[in-house]
Parts: C-alpha cells; structure tokens; sequence
C-alpha cells in the first residue's frame, strides 16, 4: 500500500445537493469517488495526487433505473451488477447489460457504477460502445441545474470530458427505439474475466431489405477515447449489404481506426480485429436477412 | 515395507493436515503476523540496469535521524548470497547490473514516511551499456560477467553426431524460444528479522529452504551457527519463487534489525515482488536432427541458451536440468547437447516449477511434431517409433532399470482423450468455422530429485520424535507451501510405524528445532525426504522392539506407552536417518555421463485448442494428463498438483508474458501481467498409472514439477494441429499469433482448410 | 515531510460478523487495512492491491466486494461477513468442510477470499451450474489448484445443502 490514507480528505455530504453545493463552492477541489474502483488502485499504487475527495457512494438519489415513455434513464451511481440484473436493461438495453457482466469480476460489478466508468473516461470503458451505438444522452448536474447532451459529445479529447468544474454525471438515458434493431457487441481481452479491453465493437443496425437504413458502429480502444465510426458506417449507409459493401466497410475501419501500441497490445493487431468484427457483425446482419 | 503391501493411510485422501486452520483463516501468514514496536523495512532499489554508482544523495526534506540506513558498508560479513557462486552482492557496491538491484535499506516504525524516504534517496549513476538479451550477451562486445559472459555451460556428447548426418534420410532445424514467467504466488514475499543479544539473529519468513537461508545469513552477518535461527510461516504459494529469494530478503531485514535494534518487517508490495525477484530463465533452442526412412533418430544436436541475469544464482543447475532433458524421451544413438547460460543485465532469474525441464522439452516436443508434419508421419507414430523402452540407454548413456511405460501411458492419453475421433471431427467441422479445434501431445519425463550426486552433497539428514503427551513429530525442514507436505510425511509415518494420522503431527520448520533435511525444491520431498522419514519411523520401532518390549502386532496405546519406557532409559525419544545413496547410481559430472537420475516420472499430456480466427485467440477447451510417479500417496494432493501445474503451464503458453523496457518489467501489476482465471482454465482429467519406485518413500517419485513440463508444447502442436502453422515462441499471445499469420499471409489458405 | 490536512479520524460504524465494531481511522484508510489492523481480522488477505486476486473478498450488504478497494467512510453502517463469521474449529461452515474434503485449498492464502465468494455465489444463486461457478469465482485468483478442486469443492456444498447434513467422507467421489 503505498498510498498514505493520512493524506487524503475524504468526506460524505450524504445527500446529492450537499455534493453539489460543495463542488459548486470550490470548483475542481474535491474529487467524487463512487465505487472507487479506479480510484482506490491508484490511492494503493502511490498515484492518487486527489486530496480532497467527496463520496457518492450509497447516494440514492444517483443510484436508479427508470423506465419512462421514450427511454431508460440510468443514475450515474448505479452499478453494474444493478444494470445486468435489471429487466428493463436486458430487455431494452441488451449491449448494455452484456456490457455490464464484462466489468472486472462479481467484486467488481457491486461497486463500479455506470458514472466512474464514463466519467474516468478510459479509450477501453466497457459500457461505452454499447452507449455510443444506442445514441445514448447524458445528462449533467449542478446548483445551476441540469442539462442534456448526448453521450457521443461527452469525450472531449484523452480522458478529458464535457463537464464543467461544479458538474457530475447525474445519469444516462438510453432511447427505447432499438427494438427492431439488429445488435452487436464484443469486446476481446486478455482473457475471458477480468480483462481490460483491447479492443471492442459494438453495432446496432435496422436493414430495409438488404439495404443497411440505420447503422451505428462504436469501438473502444481505437481513438482516444471511446467513439463512433462515422466514416465506416457513412459507407454502408443506404447501400444493399454484401460482400463487397462489407470488404469496403472493412477498409474504411482499417482507414479511419487509429489505435496505439501499448503494454497490452499492438495497433495492427486493434485495427485488424476490429475489422473483423465489424466483419462479423455484417455478416451475422447479412445471414440474418437471408432467413427471413 | 513393501511397495506392493496394502496401505491403511498412504493412498487415502485424509484430511490436508493444516487445512482447517487455512479454512478458518486462521492460518499466519508473514504479514498477519504483527510485533509490538515493530520497525519497517524498505529498498532503494537501481533505475537503470547496468552503472557506475557515483553518489548518493540524502534530501534534506527528511529528517534522516530518525531513519536506520544500511548501505554496503553497515555489512558485517560477506556482501555476497551464499548459492552456488558467490557473485551475488546483498547490496550494490560501487556498481549496479540490473534494474531493481537494492542499493540502500531503511528502516523506520511508520511505514509513509518509509514510502517518502525511498523516494528521497537521489543515486546518481553514469550508465554503461547493458546487455539485454541472449543475442546480445553472445556477441560478447560488452562484457558484463566474467571473462566472457557465459555463467555456465556444459557439453553432453553420445556416440558421433557429426557422422551421422551422412546417413540420413532426413534431416531437420528448429529453433524454440520460451519467456520469463513469473512465479505470481498470490502471497508476496516477506520476512521478519529480530536481533537478538543472546541469540544473534532470528528471521521469520514466507520461504522455501530455512537452511539456504541460514547459510547465507552466516555469511552475510559474519555470526556463528548457533546464531542464527530461521522460521518458516505459514507460506502462500512458492513455485521455485521462494528458493533463494528469501537469503537476499532475510539478509536485508536482518541487516536492518541488527543496525536499528528493532524487530524489522520487510515485505512486497505486489509491484514490488513483480519488479525486483527471481523468474523462469528465458531459452532459445536449437535443434538438428537426423532421421533414418523409418522416422526414427538418428541424431540430435542440440543448442540450449538460457539467460541467467546479472548473476548467477541457479542458473547452472537450471541450465544442467534444461541439458539433460532436452533429448526428450527417446532413444537416439548419437547426441550432441552444448547448453550455456548468457548473463544479462536483467532481474537475476530463478527456480521455476520445472527448472529448465519446461524450456528444453517445449522445444523438443514441438521439434518432434514439425518433424514430422515435414517427413509426412503422424506425430504419434513418430514418437512411438523412437521412445524409450526398459532397457534402453538415454542420451548420459543412463540405462532404463526401472520399467518405462510411456506406451502405455500414450495409449491411455489416446484413449481417454478420443485422440483420433475427435481430430476426425475437427478435419470435418474447422472448413466452415470461424473457429479451429486441434489437438496436440506431448511425452515427457522429469528426473526425479537432485541431477546425479546431489543427493550425497546435500547429505539430508531427518526422522522423527515422540513427545510425551503422544505424538509422533516429524522432524524436516521441508516447507509446506500447498502442494501437501505436511500431510505426505504425517501419512508415511503413520503408516510406516503402525498408527492413526492423527497421531503424527508436524514439528515447526524452526532451524532450532529441526535437522537440515536439504531445500523443498526439485521434486525431491516425498521421495528423498519421505524415504528418510519412513526409514526413521521402522528404524524406532525396531528400537523399541529391542528395548522397550514393543511386541507383536503392537497397538497404538502399547506403541506410545514403549515410547515412554524408551524416554525413561534415554531422557527422549528420537529417531534420525541421514541420506543414502540407492546402490548403483554413478554420475560423472566431468563428462556429463552415468546416471542423471535415480528415477525418472513419466507423463503423456493431450491439449484440445480452439483457435477463433476472428481475435487469433487460443483458448485450451480440455486436457488430459497421464502420468507415471510411482504411487500415489494422496490421491487428492497429487491429483492437485497435476491440475496445478497444467493450469501455470498453459499460462506459459498463451497467457503470461513479461512486457520488458529498457531492461525493466514494464507490466508489473496484476492487472497487466495475465494468468488464467476460473473462466479460463479447462476441464482437466488426470490418470495415474502406478509403479511403485523401491527409492522413494512409500514407493513415490517427485510429482510437483512433472505436470508443467508438458503444456506449452502440447498446447502448440494442438494450434499447429488446428491451422496448420507452427509457432515456436512462447508465450504465443494473439497478437503474436496474429502478427506471423499476416507475415506469412495464410489467411486465405487457412480459410480454405 | 507528507502533508497532513484536517486532521481527520472519523468514527465509522459497522458490522462484522454479527458484531458492531466501532473505528476512528481515516476515510480513505482501506477496508482490508482496517480488517486486518484495527480489528486484528487478519483471515482477509491482500495479494496485489488493486481489486485483481480477490484474496480480500469480503461480503458487504450482501454483495462480494474487493476491500482493498473500499474506503473506510464508505463502509459506515454496512453489514460485513468475513471467512472469520464463516465457521469455527469444531463446527465448520459447510463451504469451508467441502473445501476440506475436496481438495479446494493448496496453499491457503486464496482461500479465505474464494470461501467468501461462494458464500456469495451460493448465496444468490444456491444450484449453479459450471458456467455460473467459473463467473462467481473468476474473480479470485489461485495459483496452485488450478480451479479443478474448488470448482468440485462449490458443486459438493451446492449438491450438500440439497440433503439435511453432509457427512464427512474421506474425499468419496471428488478423491483423484
């Protein structure tokens, strides 16, 4: 443990506005920490700088899953054993709850919550694709009150964000339109639990005939953070789905992915993996289409 | 006692004879273990692998008066690890060799200002060139060890290779290469140090071999045996991790405590002990053989390199055990092996399960397979072609006395594993599945014990006592560290002397206590260590039959009431055998010749791989393990090592792999360094074919090592089975798999498959 | 010299065992730290640090968390079960007996942390299936047994709590 517990502030306003108005008087001081699961890792590595820290720890005001006419909306403080054991979720956000049982292990989930893993803002975020491709909004909060944006706009640049100082992550809301839609997700790891993303694919797509009507792609890993594929998915929108359209898809991913080398896997490899699950996805669209 | 005899307690699954108290949790593990005004202790540690030390500088941000500081001139004694050769300093003096060499210790009661003070010791060094690789030690333009960088080698020569090549019909190269791995027991090293005026020093530790220990704190403090105590704990995993480890970890504590006055804990974090000790000696092998029309060998000549790190430590008999297995289990009439360990300015490496077994037989078993996709045989039949029978000679011209059943053991690992059914399917199904299945062998023996005259070195000395409240107390200095120990030798006395399990206790691994019964590595416990203790427990009651009036088929109430009637004549109850050498076992370590090992186990091991073509993983679906090692004394426990050592093995094959920069383990977390989870590992059926072994105690082989030997290539040969494409590296991660598949552009041939 | 702010060791409350324990510690002093040295609960091990080995699994509230990653504030007014609730000598949890009888532990220092997630496992889910078992236990790591053991070792439990009492054997169908 070489974090120094001594050194750090940790406090409990215990009540949502009680965090806001301490954040809102001292903008960038305090640090939220919910499950702590990032957080806490760092603290024992000897890298949490953070002194001063606020708990959302166990406030319900951020911890619910709501179904409301047109979407599910998802506090920020919700965990991911909540989220995949949540009818609703498996139902109406499945990329979600597969998603959700992706994260660390059974440890893990009670405590990791929907927020940190966007707030913490990693390229590799579990539950990021699955949002992104489900043209999710998130909606922040403050003294000032809240407002909406969508999700795809919320990654500013490499773990940087849209939040202002006084803000957090207040919830997540997920459109109920993905019904008929055709849905893909896959993350690859290191192994089968426990693994951090090397690269992951999520899709959901309406076909018309064999004509791609609505397509989204999202990957995790392959930019600074995790984003849509406007490029590959501008080139199979309104085109009939084959093996040409889907070669060419292939090739625009390989175009536009631009992944790193790091400590857990190399460029080519994202890319190329990538692309073939986006091969996958296709194909399975494809098959689908031809059993009808 | 007769090996063939029924057994009452040896071959049942009696309770782990410390199990309850690791089930309640109630077992001490080093860091459980808490001492009133206990100190800290911590290492300052190189950043760069290989330098002058030129100065080092103490920040004035810290008031250093209250801190204990040991350098290389607070060392009493000797500055060197007292192994093999003597090269390995306690602390840097003048030079570091590797990254994480210890340079400076401190000690203070509160361990985040200890944290503050490492961080506030400035060493500033003039870097020289460091050698980072095997190839690059070979070159021998810079020189970091010796005369010319080479720790050790050996050359073992059969017959006339050089003749043979003219002579055959095939003739075939490979190269193989094999990681650093890393031991990952989930209990990081750790000990305590004491001084005490009275007694000198005493360490408590999470350690393999007490007596490794004591030695090297002899020299190191420059103290008198009797000085100088050593106390196993409670132990969480070892592997070969804690085998001589500890005699650095021990020397830094005890140097803290005899400076400071204080009794000095001193543990590993987990970035730590990733960092800074020992692992499994990376190799590169090379192979050249020759073979008749018929399949079988004619030759091998075989290259072996391992890199040892910056210094010695067991990188000979690492390299002499990587020599000797190399040939791999067949008959060859012509064998040329020339092995050598390069020294690197890397972490030193270590003992690791299997000892330089696992790196020469991947490359065997994987040399076998690609001899025989080429010479168009199936990779069984080869094998078969050319084992090694009763009777037969291995490549030290050993001869097999004992009976050699890897035909049957093949047979049977054909057959529980539907070998030939399932590889028909697969031949079938992997054309139109974006997932391949495979499947792979690998045959294989491990040299039980120590290599030759070992043993009578280390001259082993263990037995048994009796206390007066009525227990048999096993008296070895051999650890329990999970693979059964206690249990094993608490079975073999109860057996041998005639009463319950319950009745035999362990006595606590304390060097005061207990005689010097040699380390707990080599798969030698309950063979060498396990016969002395069984020969201790008859050699009592033929004593107490002579003077004690123990008659007849005693009880165990008239056993234990002869005991006190013996403790009335000698004021105790002890009964001790010292090590003797099985009769015609000769080893000539000059010419590398004669009797390797007084008894071999024998393993065949099947892989089923798939291989997902969409992530270029490999995933191990089933294995199956057939051994033989001698009997079995518990089958829980032995099945338990086998399923150990098959789930570190396919690890070493598709899992862990060390990130290395600039001569540093750049992925020292458990986050980035993978080993299989729950998830990952296979469904694992283990068989034992027993032949009872006349040197072992109750008729055992060594069993611990054997089961990792065989993964890694039978892993591979099962890929090579299910795409078609041989690798010769491990660890063999998807991005490794992905990158030769796009270089060697198969993909559309695969496809076609 | 480490900069100290506010000075600050709440009273944090909690349950362990069944029993109310009462700490001063600091927020941000982990859960495992204050286990195993405030409360001398040393039964919950730490093998890494950073929420991978498990081997601090602890059940809080019912749920399986990882301890080295709970800060102290946080377990104010929580429910906590360690391996020390589990059983005792003489009356050993059913888990911690099958475990005995199969094999499930090597070297122990995993041990207390997997008994704790098949407490939870279970718990949950009382007749798992294989698949559902490797989920419940990827999150612990085990370095010697290879899984084969303690997965036996759960399924024994599971099939045990079926039946009014397991008898002890001596390793019976899980032997070899």
């Amino acid at each position: 443990m070489r974090g120094n517990a001594d050194a750090h502030e940790l406090i409990a306003p215990g009540s949502l506005a009680g965090v806001l108005e301490l954040i809102a008087g001292a903008p960038g001081e305090w640090t939220p920490i919910a499950g702590g699961t990032e957080i806490m890792v760092a603290h024992a590595a000897g890298r949490l700088r953070e002194k001063k820290l606020v708990s959302l720890w166990g406030l319900g005001e951020l911890r619910f899953i709501e179904v409301s006419g047109d979407s599910i909306a998802i506090g920020a403080g919700t965990t991911f054993r909540d989220l995949r054991s949540n009818g609703a979720v498996q139902i109406d956000a499945p990329l979600l709850a597969k998603a959700a049982t992706w994260i660390g292990s059974i440890a893990n989930q009670s405590r990791a919550t929907i927020g940190g893993n966007l707030v913490n803002g990693s390229p590799a975020a579990d539950s990021s694709p699955a949002l992104l491709v489900y043209d999710a909004e998130v909606e922040l909060i403050s003294i000032r009150g809240k407002r909406r944006i969508p999700y795809s706009s919320f990654h500013t640049g490499y773990k940087r964000n849209a939040m202002a100082a006084d803000e957090l992550l207040y919830a997540v809301r997920v459109p109920l339109r993905f019904e008929r839609h055709k849905q893909y997700l896959r993350k690859v790891g290191t192994r089968r639990a426990m693994a951090i993303s090397k690269v992951a694919l999520a899709g959901t797509a309406l076909l018309e005939g064999e004509a791609v009507r609505e397509i989204r792609i999202a990957a995790a890993s392959l930019a600074p953070f995790p984003t849509r594929l406007y490029q590959t998915e501008g080139t199979l929108q309104g085109r009939p789905l084959g093996s040409i359209a889907i070669r060419e898809a292939q090739d625009a991913l390989l175009e536009e992915a631009k992944p790193i080398d790091d400590i857990r896997s190399t460029a080519a490899y994202r890319s190329r993996v990538a692309a073939n699950l986006l091969g996958e996805f296709l194909n399975e669209l494809l098959a689908a289409e031809a059993h009808r | 006692m007769s090996t063939s005899e029924k057994t009452r307690i040896v071959g049942t699954a009696v309770p782990r004879k410390e199990g309850v108290d690791k089930l309640l949790g109630r077992a001490r593990y080093l860091d459980d273990i808490e001492r009133e005004g206990m100190w800290h202790g911590a290492t300052v540690r190189s950043a760069i692998p290989r330098g002058l030390i030129r100065a080092i500088g103490f920040d004035r941000r810290i008031d250093w008066s209250e801190f204990t500081v040991v350098t290389v001139a607070d060392i009493p004694g000797r500055n060197h690890i007292q192994l093999i050769n003597a090269d390995q300093p306690v602390l840097a003096d003048g030079m570091v060799n590797h990254c994480e060499e210890a340079i400076v210790l401190l000690a203070h009661a509160d361990k985040h200002k200890l944290r503050e003070a490492v961080d506030a010791v400035n060493v500033e060094y003039e870097p020289l060139k460091p050698v980072l690789t095997i190839e690059e030690s070979e070159r021998q333009d810079t020189i970091v060890w010796g005369a010319d960088n080479v720790l050790k080698s050996f050359l073992l020569e059969k017959g006339d290779v050089d003749a043979a090549w003219a002579e055959a019909a095939h003739i075939l190269e490979g190269e193989y290469r094999t990681g650093a791995q890393e031991h990952l027991y989930i209990e990081n090293n750790g000990v305590i140090a004491e001084r005490n005026e009275e007694s000198g020093i005493t360490v408590w530790g999470s350690l393999q071999c007490p007596y490794y220990v004591h030695k090297s704190l002899l020299a190191v403090l420059d103290l008198q045996e009797d000085k100088v105590r050593v106390i196993q704990t409670e132990t969480g995993g070892a592997f070969g991790g804690k085998e001589d480890y500890p005699s650095t970890l021990a020397s830094h504590a005890a140097l803290l405590a005899m400076k400071s006055g204080h009794v000095v804990k001193m543990t590993y974090d987990r970035m730590e002990d990733l960092a800074a000790t020992t692992k499994r000696h990376p190799s590169r092998v090379r192979h050249k053989t020759a073979l008749d029309g018929d399949g079988k060998l004619l030759a091998m000549d075989i290259e072996v390199a391992t890199d040892g790190g910056a210094y010695t430590t067991l990188s000979s008999t690492v390299l002499s055990r990587a020599t000797l297995h190399s040939p791999g289990p067949y008959v060859c009439p012509n064998v040329r092996v020339s092995s050598k360990a390069w020294a690197t300015n890397t972490v030193p490496y270590g003992a690791f399960r299997g000892f330089g077994a696992p790196q020469a037989i991947f490359a065997v078993e994987r040399h076998m397979d690609e001899i025989a996709a080429v010479i168009g045989m199936d990779p069984v039949e080869l094998r078969r072609r050319n084992f090694l029978h009763d009777g037969d000679t291995t490549a030290t011209e050993q001869v097999m006395r004992e009976p050699v059943i890897l035909d049957k053991l093949l047979d049977r690992a054909l057959a529980e594993s539907d070998y030939y059914e399932r590889r028909k399917r697969f031949a079938q199904e992997n054309p139109t599945s974006s997932v391949k299945r495979g499947l792979g062998i690998a045959a294989f023996y491990h040299g039980a014990g120590f290599t030759g005259s070992g043993e009578r070195y280390l001259n082993s000395l263990a037995g048994i006592d009796v206390t007066p409240d009525g227990k048999v107390r096993v008296l070895v200095a051999n650890t329990e560290f999970g693979q059964g120990t206690n249990t094993i030798l608490s079975q073999i006395a109860a057996e041998s002397i005639g009463i319950e399990y319950d009745d035999v206790e362990m006595a606590p691994v304390d060097t005061n206590v207990v005689p010097n019964s040699g380390p707990t590595v080599a798969s030698r416990t309950t063979m060498v260590v396990g016969k002395l203790i069984e020969r201790a427990s008859l050699q009592l009651v033929g004593i107490l039959r002579v003077r004690a009036g123990l008659k007849g088929d005693f009880t165990r109430k008239e056993f234990f009431a002869a005991c006190e009637r013996l403790r009335d004549q000698d004021g105790e109850v002890v009964s001790l055998c010292r090590y003797e050498a099985p009769e015609g076992i000769f080893w000539d370590d000059q010419m590398y010749r004669g009797e390797a090992y007084p008894a071999f186990a024998w393993s065949v091991q099947v892989a089923q791989v798939a291989v997902d073509m969409t992530t270029y993983s490999a995933e191990v679906e089933e294995f199956w393990s057939v051994q033989e090692v001698g009997r079995v004394l518990h089958p829980v426990l032995a099945g338990g090592q086998i399923e150990g050592g098959i789930a570190q093995g396919i690890g070493y094959a598709l899992y862990e792999k060390v990130v290395w920069k600039d001569g540093r383990m750049a992925n020292n977390q458990m986050t980035n360094y993978i080993m299989p989870t729950a998830e990952d590992v296979p469904q694992i059926h283990v068989f034992f074919e027993e032949i009872p072994c006349r040197f072992g105690g109750c008729g055992a082989k060594g069993i611990g090592e054997l089961p990792h030997d065989g993964p890694a290539p039978a892993i591979l040969n099962g890929i090579r089975d299910a795409i078609g494409v041989g690798f010769n590296a491990i660890p063999l991660l998807p991005e490794d798999l992905f990158a030769q598949l796009a270089t060697q552009e198969l993909k559309a041939e695969v496809a076609a498959l | 010299m480490s900069e100290r702010l506010i000075p600050s060791n709440p009273s944090i409350s909690f349950v362990v065992n069944g029993e109310k324990r009462t700490v001063n510690a600091p927020g941000m002093k982990r859960l495992l730290d204050v286990l195993r040295e405030d409360l001398h609960l040393t039964g919950t091990k730490e093998g890494c640090g950073e929420g991978e080995c498990g081997s601090c699994s602890v059940r809080m509230n019912g749920e399986l968390v990882n301890s080295c990653l709970v800060p102290a504030l946080q377990a104010e007014g929580a429910t906590i079960e360690t391996v020390e609730g589990l059983g005792e000598a003489g009356a050993l949890h059913p888990i911690q007996k099958a475990f005995l009888e199969c094999g499930g532990a090597q070297c122990g220092i995993c041990t207390p942390g997997m008994l704790m997630a098949t407490a939870q496992l279970l718990a949950v889910n009382p007749h798992p299936t294989i698949g559902e078992i490797r989920e419940g236990l990827a999150g612990n790591l085990c370095r010697c047994t290879g899984f084969k053991r303690i997965f036996d070792s759960v399924i024994a439990v599971a099939a045990g709590e079926m039946n009014a009492e397991m008898e002890h054997g001596t390793g019976g169908a899980h032997a070899g």
